[in-house]
């Protein structure tokens, strides 16, 4: 009686403390605060949303997931960066940004092609390479300023309205030449590369070549990302990209998922990886705003990331499991016969 | 117009799975031959055709085309030369891509690829009526998803795919060894339709000896990674089944180890 009274008043406490924690929730979270903070949230979404789109380029088209953006995207912040502070015009210097990554994916595919590297870990080597070429182009600084009162900056958080009007005229400028470029024999040649790699090479297509075009094509527009990246948030840091592909990969599920039945055309499916990383940067503002620690946001992302990866892997074992029954209904009848 | 040149090709040299497939192997084919190919399993056979098309090097040895040396050339390169159906279904397409855009991407075999569009609109109408006679009911699917056709309907494609662009010599693995035997014969009489029209010299690997010798002008056994036999015209259409088996015997000194082959003897 008495143990089963100590019981009882250790739950009430139980309950108590989980009560307190949700009433603190509830304080937390201020409806208000939310959709203020929400046009942030899409301006930052679209610029991953960019980055996004090269993800999809070597996720999606090349079928490989290349880990050379979580450098790349902070190559292109450090290489706008040191331009737009020795006074380079803003539009040269992403275009030096894009050029920075390109030769970050070419990199790559050298290793990966010439020196027989398998591809992630041919990522991982460049990534690595990155860390202090970053830090080099910064000057041996791990984080350089760019300040908007200074500096004629396209996009910042200060202005977001005009920040998202920017960054999605970039988006549908990317959008539209991947279309037509993607339309093209040499975009049709990259995509039989990723789809059937013997088909390609039995059909006169270097797939070495068209690797490295597609690495090369997919870091270009990573590090674009990160040029605008770094204006927005208005300095550059080394470890600005760390977990980039989590998050670039992130936007291309959430993308396919929500909008997969609907976007059948190219262009759309790029779209929706854009809308993709808006989705996730509401949802990670939602929930930081529901008292998540930042600092578990990492955390909290690669969880996400895994858990959508693995709904078309279970659905599939699922759906191969009910094609298994009737067979062994059949053998079992035959044993029994 | 093809010619062999005492070709060896060694898989896992030094370690313990080192193979021979291929063991001096010599072989002279003239414009508009249309080989045979039978043998046992692990023969060398495929091995042959990947050493043609340059899937990888050959230990030594040359494979010669039409007086150019092929044998240091890249597998993409020599495809300029070849039309290549395989085994698998689904080696010889692109499942991601449409119909049209596998044939036009076949259409660009050999050629340089440019920022031109993948497919031009009147190039559409030339597929459409290259499916019709197919008589497969792909004519009115140009933008479907290959992945979503059955495996005959890949493999007639892959046919029409390695046989757009005019090759010096077509290269058929097996290719309708894994369809069933209606498709199969649709697809056989499909191939031997292309290769007269087009008069084509072709090697075709089969497991069926019946088929190996009604088809073509031309017969040859492989066994131990090089010819045995090999047997044409007048000689060759005379030859029963029987024969090819008691030929086996007697040179190879064994049983024609491939059970798959006894039995599609019928
Ligand atoms: N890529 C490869 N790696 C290792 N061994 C191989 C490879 N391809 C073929 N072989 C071996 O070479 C021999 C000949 O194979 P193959 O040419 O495929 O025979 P066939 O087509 O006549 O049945 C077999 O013993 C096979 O196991
Ligand atoms: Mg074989």
């Amino acid at each position: 009686m008495c143990i089963a009274g100590g019981h009882f008043v250790r739950l009430l406490h139980f309950l108590e403390e989980k009560m307190n924690l949700l009433a603190s929730f509830i304080n937390i979270f201020n409806p208000a605060a939310f959709v203020a903070s929400l046009p942030g949230a899409v301006a930052q979404g679209i610029i991953w949303g960019i980055m996004a789109v090269g993800v999809y380029i070597t996720y999606r088209i090349l079928d490989i997931a290349d880990l050379t953006v979580d450098g790349s995207l902070g190559t292109g912040g450090a290489v706008l960066v040191l331009c737009v502070t020795s006074g380079m015009n803003i539009y040269l210097a992403l275009l030096l940004a894009f050029i920075a990554g390109c030769l970050a994916g070419l990199a790559t595919g050298i290793f990966h092609t010439c020196f027989g590297i398998p591809p992630i870990l041919a990522g991982i080597l460049t990534q690595l390479s990155l860390y202090s070429i970053n830090l080099r182009i910064l000057g041996g600084k791990a984080n350089v300023a760019l300040s908007v009162d200074r500096y004629d900056l396209l996009v910042t958080l200060r202005y977001i309205p005009k920040t998202i009007l920017i960054c999605s005229i970039f988006a549908v400028v990317i959008i539209a030449v991947l279309y037509w470029f993607f339309g093209t024999e040499v975009g049709h040649s990259l995509r039989a590369t990723g789809s059937n790699r013997n088909m390609a090479r039995a059909n006169g297509i270097n797939t070495n070549v068209n690797s490295i075009i597609a690495l090369v094509l997919s870091n270009g527009l990573v590090a674009l990302a990160g040029g605008l990246l770094s204006q927005y948030q208005g300095f550059a840091d080394v470890n600005m990209g760390r977990g980039a592909i989590v998050i670039g990969l992130a936007a291309v599920i959430i993308g396919e998922v929500i909008f997969g039945k609907i976007f059948r055309n190219f262009a759309l499916k790029l779209l929706a990886a854009v809308l993709g990383g808006v989705i996730y940067y509401i949802a990670i503002t939602f929930v930081l705003r529901l008292g998540l620690n930042s600092n578990d946001l990492k955390l909290f992302t690669a969880i996400v990331v895994a858990l959508f990866l693995g709904v078309p892997f279970w659905k599939s074992m699922a759906a191969s499991r009910k094609i298994r029954k009737p067979d062994e209904k059949t053998t079992g009848g035959a044993e029994n016969a | 117009m093809l010619e062999i040149k005492g070709v060896y090709k060694t898989f896992n040299r030094g370690t313990i799975n080192e193979k021979r497939a291929l063991s001096d192997l010599n072989l002279h084919l003239n414009e508009g031959d249309f080989v045979t190919v039978i043998g046992g399993n692990g023969a060398g056979k495929s091995t042959m055709l990947n050493v043609i098309a340059g899937v990888f090097p050959v230990d030594c040895g040359q494979i010669i085309i039409d007086g150019q040396d092929l044998t240091k050339l890249s597998e993409h390169k020599r495809a300029k030369h070849l039309g290549r159906v395989f085994q698998d279904p689904m080696t010889g397409t692109a499942a991601d891509m449409q119909i049209v855009e596998n044939l036009a991407l076949a259409s660009r075999r050999g050629k340089h690829r440019t920022l031109m569009p993948g497919v031009r609109s009147k190039e559409k109408n030339i597929y459409r009526e290259m499916l019709q006679s197919l008589d497969l009911g792909l004519e009115t699917r140009l933008t479907s998803k290959v992945g979503l056709l059955s495996g005959g309907q890949r493999q007639a494609i892959t046919l029409l795919m390695a046989t757009l662009k005019k090759p010096k010599l077509l290269l058929l693995d097996e290719h309708t060894a894994a369809l069933d035997p209606k498709t199969a014969h649709k697809v056989l009489e499909l191939t031997e339709e292309i290769v007269a029209k087009d008069k084509l010299t072709t090697i075709m690997i089969t497991h069926n000896m019946k088929d190996a010798i009604s088809i073509g002008n031309r017969l040859i056994m492989m066994n131990d990674g090089h010819i045995i036999y090999d047997v044409s015209g007048e000689e060759k259409k005379k030859l029963t089944t029987a024969d090819l088996l008691e030929k086996f015997k007697t040179t190879s000194g064994g049983e024609l180890d491939n059970d798959r082959m006894l039995l599609s003897n019928d």
